[in-house]
């Protein structure tokens, strides 16, 4: 074995991550050549450095606390779907892992759908507010919001600023729903956030209803879905709606 | 499952994490509220995919998702520091030759491993914090969570292999600066 070999496995070697045979032939080495050993202890002095002096970050302790109520309000909110819109994640079958899920969400045809997506819808909305993550992109600018999704989705959703009318936009952000990624635009109305969430397709319209405190409105035009989720009053919220279906295609 | 049995498994499964969650999360953001928001985040979305959960290593579970959580917020966020760390794969960071200030056979024991052991915390996290993230990730998971390179390979979705010369190139830049900036210190009698 020689000095190339030793000093491309000196890592493994320290971390233990090697073959018995390496392992052995390594020490061997070792043994005999001056060089690799010094390069050999110098890094193992510098792991030990790092493991007893880099800086390990506990969690604070009120972030145990808001991830406990995060999770009761969310799952408070998706109760009744989970059997419905999620009943195909448990079956487990596409299922590699987490990350490379979440990284193969993209938007597909058909949006969502199904006896769950309002509950959905209405989920979305709640973990908007509570992961204070309400926008990706914060702007009352249409004409920065709307670029912002080109690229991102292979969609281009209508953007209009209403704060003339008194919905002024905030933002706009990726929002999955039943797995695919949707358009969320956010608008406030007297300090109310609203979530509009966009996707191709149409779908039957719901009238105004009311879950969990949010009324939640849902219609199609222009060969696109739209959804409203709010704590607004309802005779607010159908405004905005006869506000977006004025302005969108 | 009734909702609260799932909060109560996922609790049971994932708040034991916390701290492995809130230290690869605060050493990828390099911030405390951002590491906060992004480990919130992660939380809710391991709890969506909790069904999916199929045994093995709850921490590495839960951390393949904070980790692709602070990613998806690097990238929309600062998105320079995430590319930036792709040009050091193969750079300046090559571990794989031998220390060209090699001298000849000691006598007695190495100096500069003496000078090595004298510890300057602050220095020490400054200089792991600047490493691209990319190579910080495999030298938190490796020295601080202490997983093994095929832990660490699923949790970074890269191949062992990777995992293997990206925390060779990140030790050996570390052990450099390090060795440098402790020699000109010696002698400058600080
Ligand atoms: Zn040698």
């Amino acid at each position: 074995m020689g000095c190339d070999a030793v000093a491309a496995e000196v890592h493994p070697y320290l971390d233990d991550q090697l073959e018995p045979d390496r392992v052995g032939r390594i020490q061997e080495h070792l043994r005999g050549c001056a060089a690799c050993t010094q390069l050999y202890e110098r890094q193992r002095a510098m792991n030990s450095v790092i493991r007893q002096h880099a800086h390990y970050y506990t969690a604070p302790k009120h972030l145990a606390r808001s991830i406990r109520s995060n999770l009761r309000t969310l799952a408070e909110a998706e109760r009744p779907r989970r059997r419905n819109a999620w009943g195909w994640f448990a079956s487990g079958a596409a299922f590699a892992s987490a990350a490379t899920l979440a990284v193969s969400l993209s938007l597909l045809q058909p949006g969502p759908r199904g006896g769950g997506l309002e509950q959905e819808l209405i989920a979305a909305h709640v973990r908007s507010l509570m992961a204070n993550h309400l926008t990706d992109v914060a702007s009352s600018d249409q004409h920065t919001v709307k670029p912002w999704f080109s690229g991102k989705l292979d969609m281009s959703p209508p953007v209009t600023d209403l704060t003339a009318e008194g919905y002024p936009l905030v933002g706009g952000r990726l929002d999955y729903l039943d797995q695919r990624a949707v358009v969320a635009l956010v608008y406030r109305h007297n300090q109310h956030p609203i979530n509009l969430f966009v996707w191709p397709g149409d779908a039957a319209a719901t009238p105004l209803l009311a879950r969990q405190g949010y009324n939640l409105v849902r219609w199609s035009q222009g060969g696109m879905t739209f959804a409203a989720v709010s704590d607004l009053n309802p005779a607010d919220l159908q405004d905005f709606q006869k506000l977006i279906a004025r302005s969108a295609p | 499952m009734t909702e609260q049995a799932r909060v109560r498994r996922f609790e049971q499964l994932a708040v034991p994490h916390l701290d492995a969650a809130y230290n690869l999360a605060r050493w990828l953001t390099r911030n405390d509220a951002d590491a906060d928001d992004v480990v919130q985040e992660a939380f809710l979305r391991a709890f969506r995919f909790l069904d999916g959960f199929r045994g093995g290593s709850e921490r590495a579970w839960l951390l393949t998702i904070v980790r692709h959580t602070c990613y998806s917020w690097l990238q929309q966020n600062r998105p320079a520091e995430v590319v930036a760390g792709y040009d050091l794969e193969a750079g300046d960071l090559d571990a794989a030759s031998l220390d060209p200030s090699f001298r000849p056979p000691l006598a007695g024991p190495d100096p500069e491993i003496a000078l090595l052991h004298q510890a300057d915390e602050d220095l020490l996290n400054e200089m792991i914090a600047e490493l691209p993230p990319q190579f910080r990730e495999v030298v938190i998971l490796r020295e601080l969570e202490d997983l093994s390179y095929k832990e660490i390979a699923e949790i970074a979705a890269i191949p062992i292999g990777t995992v293997m010369s990206r925390l060779a190139r990140a030790r050996k830049a570390l052990q450099r600066a390090w060795a440098r900036r402790r020699t000109e210190e010696a002698r400058h009698g600080v």
